[in-house]
């Protein structure tokens, strides 16, 4: 079954013009680099109050007394809200941002906890004061009582029997179950030549954007107008939450993010901490702000990554792949506020650019008291690589065969795009690869590792006394998600340009791509246009920044937008200046007659003429304003896809390994900057290097978060990432009038596959086979201490 | 709640306030002066962003005292550039060579990176990943500022060298 993918009747991808495709500088960088950035904890506002958080020590206990009598009495505490003095509306649980038929049980967060408390830092009371320090002060003098209950702490044994309820409103720790697939996996596995069986753990780690959650609320008790700044990357979903929560006018409410510390996945959440800020702005009628210390991120931030998978193959003598049974776990942590996204992309990443004839999938999303998950850059789709990579490594090595070669095999030809994976996505329309040259991509990669001479590499530093391995993964990412992102360009009247977009960067530079993009249009130097981002007053809806997706909705839509002013302007001109439209030409902010440069018109000019004038109406085929506003809207995710093949060398006594040439082929489509999709790459590497390397969120079996700073939790540094060796290649996709597919996460996705796997390798001779990531020193310590290496 | 009055010189000027001796150098800077460049990232020391030069010498300024610089010349990103305000060497690599994404740890890089290339001004690109091992940044993946601290660091010898040639 291979449904047609509709080309939009506009999608000539444009020549690159002067911008798009150039390495432009960014234009968000002058003012960062002067400290004149303005993130939420730098806003100056007047007779602002600072507040801090009291919260649960417990990963699970009942709420017998609360005393805040010492805490109101602090002089400089403004107020103190417990669960019952918040309004009506906000003593229900949190909206579920993403429903889905398959959940069972609905648990999302409560703004402050009302009786029972089911993961460490829950929030129980919200301080307001003159001071962080007074707030913090006044947070240590509540005094709870509380019931501790019995905690799960273990997602894999999370629904056996005799495991407590993390919630006891609960009837079991099962979140929600997927059953899907395709094909006769049943007689693949009959009929198969080999069948190799694997249970992969990934564990779970933190998104760490370097600035933490924050935001500030101001309240306007005159025209009744609520304005809120958050560290986000969704503003107009926190809108939609707060509306809710608030049962605020959504006319009298606006989310605005200036600049943004970087986000990776769990800002797009709404947390209680939000909540808590705009009602105190507005009962208390002073700004309020909020901003999250590094520990409290720790356990209140969203995290990801801890998946348990039993994943078996079955192949042909020759090596074609006819099946794969996957039975998956998810532990969900204590809440579901993003819904079950992340297991479902997980499973469907699974084929990755393999022909997989027959599919079936389990997959349980279980409850326990650790911190919630929700997606960190990449969004379940390393764990399916991890999973995919290695079971064909294992494969290979059962078979006798070149681990290259084994995948070469099965990797879908350019030939059989659009190429239908097999699966109906969650939309209910098929899983359908747009474009890509995937044994292009995996050929390019391993000839740039110099893959052939590996083995003489190795054997050569074997002489030495050292040990290399070389690993390799190959993965496909669904990018560009839908429905859709806004964005408004219009000629103001002094000839400026403006971008308007609810899109939201957090370092991505989307000022920059979104101008170049519209620089081409309008046939301006980008230093003519200003742009707007992250602003719910900017258009009217919006989505958020994730899943790859701005540079194909907000740049296709800022794309579309462009052009349909680049006509209005030519028909305006035209009558101005008694030709055709199509004799005109836009150049350097003027509409000029063609081939007669002196008959021309600025764009500041039309841009008045275009506002009108009191009685006098347009001629026929002008209408007002010289702007437009465009929602694109993709018709299904545009999917990239690449290779990362990796050589290091292990120091087997300490566990410790030096990454000495990291190769990433990389397909994202057009590059409107390839020195910002570097930029994006080589990050993403490093967010890969530290999960499959050094980080590692870790819970005792009371579900007590035991790493809660830099110090337990340690981050990639300068010296743990190399220079990343990037292979761009261009396969536009047909799907969005630009031709591009989303670059952002794909370096993360599977560097734990390919970096694990190398490490293996430098243990070719133990036969240890590596199922579980991060493969910190201490734990490959572990793993080597059964192998008899150090005997 | 015990105050003191301290004297501190930042990027060249003198400022006299009260302050609590529990406040940070780092929340005296952002909230007391409204110098609003330098970041607090973590609070525990280790991210680096919050770092500043104290007499020259990088310092944590989450875990420095305000009444510790009491008498003490303190410089931020905000001083970094010329009077004129014509980027430093350092800042101008790192806009040529994306050296920053969302931008939260810059002010911590170019401090640090600014005492490196004071002390050592052909740096190889080992020793710069060194220097920045106490700043972290989840953007960039560290190359491209590496890069840029490399070309000022370039740039600085062919101006020196200029000089003194003149």
């Amino acid at each position: 079954m291979r449904d047609e993918i509709s080309v939009p009747a506009s999608s000539t991808i444009e020549k690159a013009g002067k911008y798009v495709g150039k390495r432009v500088q960014r234009t968000e960088d002058e003012k960062l680099l002067r400290g004149q950035g303005q993130y939420v904890d730098d806003l100056k506002l007047e007779n602002v109050l600072y507040s801090a958080l009291c919260r649960s020590p417990h990963a699970h206990a009942r709420i017998v007394s609360i005393d805040t009598a010492a805490a109101r009495a602090l002089p400089g505490v403004r107020a103190v809200y417990l669960h019952a003095d918040l309004p009506p509306s906000a003593q229900h649980r949190l909206p579920l941002l993403v429903p889905n038929p398959a959940i069972r049980a609905q648990m999302t967060q409560e703004v402050l906890a009302s009786t029972e408390v089911c993961s460490v830092g829950d929030p129980i009371a919200f301080v307001v004061a003159d001071s962080r320090h007074i707030a913090e002060d006044a947070c240590a003098l509540i005094d709870i009582e509380y019931d501790v209950l019995p905690v799960v702490a273990d997602a894999s044994t999370a629904l056996a029997a005799g495991t407590p309820l993390m919630h006891t409103s609960l009837e079991s720790n099962l979140a929600a179950q997927i059953k899907m697939g395709f094909g006769e996996v049943g007689k693949a596995f009959e009929t198969a030549a080999h069948v190799v069986r694997e249970t992969f753990w990934q564990n779970r780690g933190s998104a760490h954007p370097m600035e933490t959650r924050g935001y500030a609320a101001e309240y306007h008790a005159v025209t009744g107008q609520l304005t809120v700044w958050s560290a986000g990357q969704a503003p107009f979903l926190e809108k939609k939450n707060l509306i809710e929560v608030l049962d605020w006018d959504p006319e009298r409410l606006r989310i605005i993010m200036n600049d943004v510390g970087g986000g990776f996945g769990p800002k797009v959440i709404f947390y209680p901490e939000e909540a808590l800020v705009a009602i105190a702005a507005w009962k208390l009628g002073r700004p309020v702000k909020w901003i999250e210390d590094r520990r409290e991120h720790f356990f209140t931030a969203t995290q990801e990554r801890d998946q348990w998978w039993d994943i078996s193959l079955a192949l042909t003598a020759e090596g074609r792949i006819l099946g794969i049974k996957l039975d998956m776990t998810h532990d969900n942590g204590a809440y579901l506020p993003w819904g079950i996204i992340m297991p479902y992309i997980a499973a469907t990443t699974t084929p990755g650019p393999y022909v997989i004839p027959a599919m079936d999938v389990e997959v349980k999303v279980v409850f326990t008291n650790k911190g919630p998950t929700s997606p960190v850059r990449g969004a379940g789709r390393p764990q399916a690589v991890f999973a995919m990579e290695r079971i064909l490594d294992k494969a290979a090595r059962a078979m006798g065969l070149d681990r290259a070669e084994l995948r070469r095999r099965n990797l879908i030809g350019p030939e059989q795009m659009p190429y239908s994976v097999g699966f109906i996505y969650r939309d209910g329309k098929p899983l359908i690869y747009d474009s890509g040259d995937y044994p292009r991509c995996q050929a390019e990669a391993l000839a740039r590792a110099d893959y052939d001479g590996f083995a003489a590499r190795k054997a050569a530093a074997r002489l030495q006394g050292r040990y290399l391995g070389i690993g390799m993964a190959n993965y496909v990412e669904g990018t560009g998600l839908g429905p859709f992102e806004g964005a408004t360009v219009r000629v103001q009247q002094n000839g400026r340009i403006s971008i308007l977009t609810g899109a939201a960067p957090q370092g991505q530079g989307h000022k920059t791509t979104l101008a170049q993009i519209c620089a081409d249009q309008l046939g301006v130097p980008m230093d003519h246009i200003d742009v707007i981002t992250a602003d719910t007053n900017t258009v009217s809806m919006g989505i958020g920044t994730f899943a790859s997706r701005i540079t194909v909705t907000a740049g296709s839509s800022v794309h579309l937008a462009a052009q349909a002013v680049r006509d209005k302007v030519a028909r305006l001109a035209a009558f101005m200046l008694g030709c055709e439209a199509d004799q005109i030409t836009l150049d350097n902010g003027f509409a000029l007659v063609a081939g007669e440069p002196e008959r021309r018109k600025s764009f500041a000019e039309l841009a008045r003429v275009s506002q009108g004038m009191p009685g006098f109406s347009f001629p026929a085929g002008v209408t007002n304003g010289l702007e437009d506003t465009q929602y694109f809207s993709p018709s299904q995710s545009t999917y990239c896809n690449g290779t990362a093949v990796v050589e290091l060398e292990l120091d087997r006594d300490t566990g410790q390994i030096q990454i000495l040439h990291y190769v990433m082929a990389h397909d994202c489509g057009k590059l409107i900057n390839p020195m910002i999709v570097d930029g994006q790459i080589q990050g993403a590497i490093a967010h890969g290097i530290g999960n499959a390397t050094l980080e590692w969120m870790r819970y005792d079996d009371q579900a007590q978060p035991i790493t809660t700073n830099f110090g337990e939790y340690l981050l990639p540094m300068a010296t743990d990432v190399p220079n990343a060796d990037i292979v761009h290649i261009e396969t536009p996709s047909p799907l969005n009038p630009l031709g591009v597919k989303g670059a952002g996460e794909g370096g993360t996705i599977p560097a734990a596959a390919a970096i694990i796997g190398a490490i293996e390798d430098a243990l070719s001779d133990t036969g240890v086979f590596l199922t579980d990531s991060p493969m910190t020193p201490p734990r490959l310590f572990e793993v080597l201490s059964k192998t008899g290496v150090y005997k | 709640m015990d105050k003191r009055v301290i004297k501190v010189t930042v990027n060249n000027q003198v400022f006299e306030r009260e302050v609590e001796t529990r406040r940070s150098l780092g929340d005296f800077l952002r909230q007391d002066l409204g110098l609003t460049g330098t970041h607090i990232g973590c609070e525990h020391g280790v991210c680096g962003a919050c770092t500043v030069l104290l007499n020259g010498n990088t310092a944590r300024s989450c875990l420095t005292l305000a009444v510790q610089a009491d008498g003490a010349a303190v410089t931020t990103i905000e001083g970094l550039a010329a009077p004129d305000g014509t980027f430093s060497a350092l800042q101008q690599a790192f806009r040529e060579c994306h050296g920053l994404q969302c931008g939260f740890c810059t002010p911590g890089m170019l401090t640090t990176l600014t005492e490196l290339l004071g002390e050592n001004l052909d740096p190889t690109e080992a020793e710069v990943r060194e220097a920045i091992t106490g700043n972290l940044c989840r953007c960039t993946g560290y190359q491209p500022i590496i890069n840029a601290a490399l070309l000022a660091a370039s740039r600085m010898r062919a101006a020196r060298a200029n000089e003194v040639k003149a």
